[in-house]
């Protein structure tokens, strides 16, 4: 793998750098330290400079009207975006735009006309339905909520939880079982309309994560129109597994960007703070803080950047992407917790923002897959069909 | 509501005593949370919250608030960390019982929340 970067992609990344240094960074400061959202104005001036900077909708591919730019170029901006107080759940405020899970580039040319191109245009937002409260981690097996056939409708019934932008969302996939006995290959895929009878959002789940929560959903007798099946009838895991695949990688980009920020601050604040006549950044105790950040930063960084080249060149990713994740998510975690320390009281306060990284930073090593079943995927990978 | 993991869902709608201003005073903190106002009819007419830009928390929050709003007669609270997402589900919840917002804190994108009971 070539590590040096292009001077396209050093050109991009410092227009990204400087779009979160001179223009997130001075809103933030007036912000809630949990707000999620810009004012409606400041989004839609920052949506035509994204837009005039050609780099609006990263996640879309070009043949649908996205920047044409290579995956290992869309990691390292996504590790730019990060860098702020928001940046891990909410990078750049969305201003960037893009489709996240909802994508739907495998749909029928009627389900694109009515749900993927007005994404596109932001006038439609998706969210993606798939684990439930029978268990997030294995979801081919833990999928309850079920859809039975009625002529040209199918009726699901059920639940999903932990969904983030379903009570905003005009649509939504939603993953339910349509075979009892066939585990994986029993689970079907379904574009659902928000307003579809039947379809409710019956609570906030409040978690560490104030800003960007998670819903719960339920289905009762929620008739679907079969011309609604993304994708084939039954090969719904697929799809799943192919969103939960490739989100990895972004995943793991946004925990660098923000253990590269904290990093930043801390190496300002040491040298000027002072404790028994000597700067922090005299002592040991902080020096090795800081270098096992440094090693933690860049172990992650050239993990995803490999797991993002593979994926751009076509090859099996998943292990690498298992692996990003999983050291990206636990590595953001320490390089916070190491920065709060170097900070003291300040560290903990929401005068800065290392605390609302603390919090939501310890959500990423369970959220999209725990650290647990990524070893899982891992083991897998290796061990092939030998391990059941 | 007890549910399959053992856990009691959250009550989402808040449900506390309804407090005079001067009763609460003794009461209320410089913490973070969420706090409804209602009239003499007890009825709600602002929904705010004390969040970490709030100088003195929910005891300075609804101070300010009693000499905003004239027809402020009654407080309750609840003392939350999560009060950005516990607002906006507060705000969400109005709207399904109501039909529309009172006066708020700071207006926000919202969802649509189909609350059971």
């Amino acid at each position: 793998m070539n590590l040096q970067l292009t001077e396209e992609q050093e050109l991009v990344i410092a227009m990204v750098r400087r779009f979160v240094r001179e223009e997130i960074l001075p809103l933030e400061l007036d912000l809630d330290p949990d707000a999620e959202e810009l004012s409606p104005d400041d989004n839609a001036r920052l949506i035509e400079k994204t837009k005039a900077m050609g780099l609006y909708g990263l996640d879309i591919p070009p043949e649908f009207g996205g920047p044409d730019i290579d995956l290992v170029t869309r990691t390292l901006m996504a590790v730019e975006m990060a860098q702020h107080r928001a940046g891990l759940y909410v990078p750049c405020y969305g201003t960037f735009g893009g489709a996240g899970l909802a994508q739907l580039f495998e749909a029928t040319d009627e389900q694109k006309e009515k749900y993927l191109y007005p994404t596109l245009r932001g006038e439609k937002g998706g969210f993606f339905g798939l684990s439930e409260p029978s268990g997030g981690s294995d979801p081919a097996r833990a999928i309850q909520t079920k859809a039975v056939q009625d002529g040209d409708d199918w009726i699901i019934n059920g639940g999903k939880l932990w969904i983030s932008g379903a009570d905003k969302a005009q649509y939504g996939l939603v993953f339910a079982r349509t075979a009892n006995d066939k585990g994986r290959d029993g689970v079907t895929c379904f574009i659902v309309d928000t307003d579809t009878p039947g379809f409710s959002v019956r609570r906030v789940v409040h978690t560490l994560r104030s800003a960007r929560y998670a819903t719960e959903l339920s289905f009762d007798d929620m008739r679907v129109p079969a011309a609604n099946i993304l994708g084939e009838l039954n090969k719904g895991f697929a799809i799943a597994n192919d969103r939960l695949s490739k989100q990895r990688i972004p995943y793991a980009a946004g925990c660098i960007g923000v253990a590269i920020k904290a990093q930043e601050m801390a190496l300002e604040y040491v040298p000027q703070r002072e404790t028994f006549g000597a700067p922090l950044s005299s002592r040991q105790a902080i020096q090795w803080m800081l270098v096992d950040n440094e090693i933690d930063i860049k172990q992650s960084l050239w993990l995803t950047l490999e797991a993002a080249a593979k994926a751009q060149r076509g090859e099996s990713f998943r292990k690498e992407a298992a692996i990003a994740k999983l050291v990206a998510t636990e590595a953001g975690g320490r390089v916070v917790d190491r920065c709060m320390q170097m900070f003291g009281g300040l560290g903990v306060a929401k005068d800065l923002p290392f605390e609302r990284w603390f919090r939501e930073m310890r959500i990423r090593r369970i959220g999209e897959g725990p650290s647990e079943v990524q070893r899982h995927v891992i083991a897998r990978e290796l061990l092939g069909s030998s391990l059941r | 509501m007890q549910d399959v993991r053992g856990a009691k869902a959250v009550s989402i709608r808040l449900t506390k005593e309804w407090l005079a201003q001067e009763v609460a005073a003794d009461h209320l903190a410089g913490t973070l949370g969420v706090y409804q106002i209602a009239n003499e009819q007890q009825d709600v007419v602002f929904i705010g919250y004390a969040g970490g830009k709030s100088r003195f928390g929910l005891k300075g929050e609804v101070a300010e608030a009693f000499q905003r709003l004239s027809e402020a007669a009654f407080v309750r609270w609840e003392v939350n960390t999560a009060y950005m997402s516990r607002y906006k589900e507060l705000l969400m919840i109005h709207v399904h019982d109501n039909g529309q917002l009172p006066l708020v804190k700071q207006p926000l994108a919202l969802g649509q929340l189909r609350p059971a009971g």
